[in-house]
């Protein structure tokens, strides 16, 4: 702790690709997450995550520069296919990685067991959002970290960093789903694929794109509209939690879950610092160097300004967020709920 | 097929209920509806749970004396501390059978017997055997669980002491989100709904912008506009080893639907029958066979 009552936290930022590793530990990161490339985490998208051979060079690379790899094992297996997650933590374990992030009963059962010194973080994809559900965690698989649901406020989370025995990381930056991470099925009820099971959202093949003549445009996820756009304006990639629908109690179409919005909590960095917050998460694994790069250069000046007792601005971030809108989501307010 | 006897089961009420109708729902329940198990609860919204709580005994009561097994469900999303002292009450109590839905309820009830509930994630035999190994004995599954997957499942864990139930009646729950959408549709927060959810007793609909019906917001939580309906894939699952049928309660008769699936069991209608004894239920959304071929869910109903 330094002199202004703050733990100098762990910047934990994107990995999709190889070169975005890279990007990410020369911008500052101190740790990077990564998934193999199939269904066992939670990014499973075309073009992205790492060959075991890629992850191998990847580990190498950050661990010369003092950077951690955290490896996403997420997602939760399908009975009897529970093969492809051992394999996913036997690698992780081989290669070094600093930590294996899993979300599955099963798949922490079985790291924890055949792998005792293995550093396991709670994904949030487990959705464990109360003391009670993570010291089960931690008593069950020794746990060491938990990344928190983005569903509580900073006050919460001081109040639950005293109520558990292992750290805790929170996302400050980036896409934001409405849904509780871990319980949202609606991606598999339009398209067939589980964001649980395949470690798919709003996948980019089930998305189309239709103008009319007047240029407007409608996109639709499967045979399902999500949004329209007035010929000009600018259109949100179609995810269902950020549509616009229409309901009985409303005159007009309305984000029925939640606006278009990037979590930003540049604002609240102190305050999450102060709250006991061991580790800051950067979302975005599909995101481009550009913007790993950017994010994660400002994040990294911001939380050395704050150690260092100067104020931190983060007003460059505004561009690269969605629509250009921002949010503190539930972190700063029960207001958000 | 495990040599478990097949049970008809009743989820907890999803949805705000007048606390009276919510009563007279399970007296009803208890005297005229062959079902074994009734699951009993808030499960969504830590508010609503005290509007319940004085006929809440009575219910109880009612249903055991009319030889029914009750089992008391958790709330399934817990961030508040009013969350957390409703799931810690529910979990504490020693009498009663207890179902989470949420991993805050495991420690207290760990060593002892207890249900796991359908909004915990349990997809694969190895987490079936971490919770069974603290005392779970009934596994409700995901909605979302394909029936191969339900097989497997079944096969996997041939070894363990555990039943398992699935849902095969009622709109299907998609989504939990620590925001109240209920709320803001009619411009409140969480804290300033005056719970406006008891407008709706089968959900607020949510419709595409081309008007097609598509959600249904319950407070927290976001189900499908269509109902799950697999009383022509009882018998598969039973062969499989599934043993227990939740049907989730909605404001249309359902101990015409429980008659229904039951009589499909003993075997005195036929599939067939029984399917047709599902038709005229006056449901405000079509039938569905939701996730069950692991095709989007959606898209099967419109074909």
């Amino acid at each position: 702790m330094n002199d202004n009552g703050y733990v100098r936290p762990e910047l934990v930022c994107p990995a999709g690709t190889p070169a975005a590793l890279r990007t990410a530990v020369d911008a500052g990161a101190d740790a990077v997450y990564c998934g193999l490339q199939n269904e066992t985490n939670a990014r499973n998208f075309p073009g992205l995550n790492f060959t075991p051979a890629e992850l191998e060079t990847a580990i190498g690379y950050a661990h010369a520069r003092n950077a951690k790899v955290l490896l996403a094992v997420n997602t939760f297996p399908r009975a009897g296919e529970f093969a492809l997650w051992r394999e996913a933590v036997d690698l992780g374990t081989r290669l070094d990685a600093d930590a294996l992030i899993v979300a599955d009963l099963g798949v922490a059962d079985y790291a924890a067991r055949t792998y005792p010194g293995l550093r396991l973080h709670l994904s949030v994809q487990a959705g464990a959002s109360s003391p009670e559900a993570i010291r089960f965690y931690c008593q069950e698989f020794g746990v060491k970290r938990v990344v928190l649901p983005r569903i509580l406020t900073v006050a919460e989370i001081a109040d639950l960093h005293r109520q558990i025995p292992c750290e805790i990381e929170a996302f400050v930056f980036g896409n934001i789903g409405m849904m509780a991470e871990g319980r949202c099925s609606l991606t598999n009820y339009v398209c067939g694929l589980s964001t649980n099971m395949d470690g798919v959202c709003s996948p980019a093949a089930d998305v189309r794109y239709e103008e009319d003549a007047e240029r407007n445009l409608t996109t639709k996820l499967g045979p399902f509209v999500i949004d329209r756009f007035a010929g000009g304006e600018s259109a949100g990639y179609p995810t269902i939690c950020k549509g616009r629908y229409l309901c009985d109690v409303r005159n007009e179409p309305y984000y029925a879950f939640e606006e278009p919005v990037t979590l930003n909590l540049s604002a609240l960095l102190p305050d999450l610092m102060r709250a006991g917050v061991t580790a800051l998460k950067i979302e975005g694994r599909q995101r481009s160097r550009a913007y790993v790069r950017a994010v994660v250069s400002a994040f990294r000046k911001a939380v050395d300004d704050i150690m260092a007792g100067r104020d931190a601005s983060l007003a460059s971030l505004l561009a690269l967020t969605e629509g250009q809108r921002e949010t503190q989501g539930a972190y700063r307010s029960k207001t958000w709920r | 097929m495990r040599d478990v006897a097949a049970e008809i089961t009743l989820g907890p009420v999803l949805f705000n209920w007048q606390p009276d109708t919510w009563r007279d729902f399970y007296f009803r329940i208890a005297d005229e509806a062959p079902v074994g198990t009734v699951y009993l609860g808030e499960v969504i919204c830590s508010k609503r749970a005290p509007l319940f709580d004085e006929h809440f005994d009575a219910v109880a009561e009612r249903l055991r004396a009319a030889g029914k097994s009750v089992v008391h469900s958790t709330l399934s999303e817990v961030t508040q501390n009013l969350d957390r002292k409703l799931v810690e009450s529910v979990a504490s109590s020693q009498e009663e059978l207890v179902e989470a839905n949420d991993g805050s309820a495991l420690p207290q009830l760990q060593g002892r017997p207890h249900h796991i509930g359908p909004f915990m994630n349990v997809y694969n035999e190895r987490s079936v055997a971490v919770l069974a190994r603290g005392g779970a004995r009934n596994f409700c599954l995901p909605v979302e669980m394909p029936a191969a997957t339900i097989g497997a499942l079944c096969r996997e864990t041939q070894n363990l002491d555990a039943t398992f139930e699935v849902m095969v009646f009622g709109r299907m729950p998609l989504a939990l989100s620590a925001r109240c959408y209920h709320a803001r549709a009619h411009g409140r927060t969480k804290d300033t709904c005056r719970f406006i959810c008891d407008d709706d007793p089968d959900g607020l609909e949510l419709r595409t912008l081309s008007g097609q019906p598509f959600l249904t917001v319950n407070g927290v939580q976001t189900l499908s506009h269509d109902f799950l309906n697999l009383i022509d894939r009882v018998e598969e699952l039973r062969e499989m080893g599934v043993s227990r049928f939740r049907l989730s309660p909605h404001s249309c008769d359902m101990v015409r639907v429980a008659t229904a699936f039951r009589s499909l069991l003993d075997g005195t209608i036929t599939a067939a029958e029984a399917s047709e004894a599902m038709v005229g239920l006056n449901l405000p959304g079509p039938f569905s066979s939701g996730f069950y071929d692991g095709k989007a869910a959606l898209s099967r109903s419109l074909q």
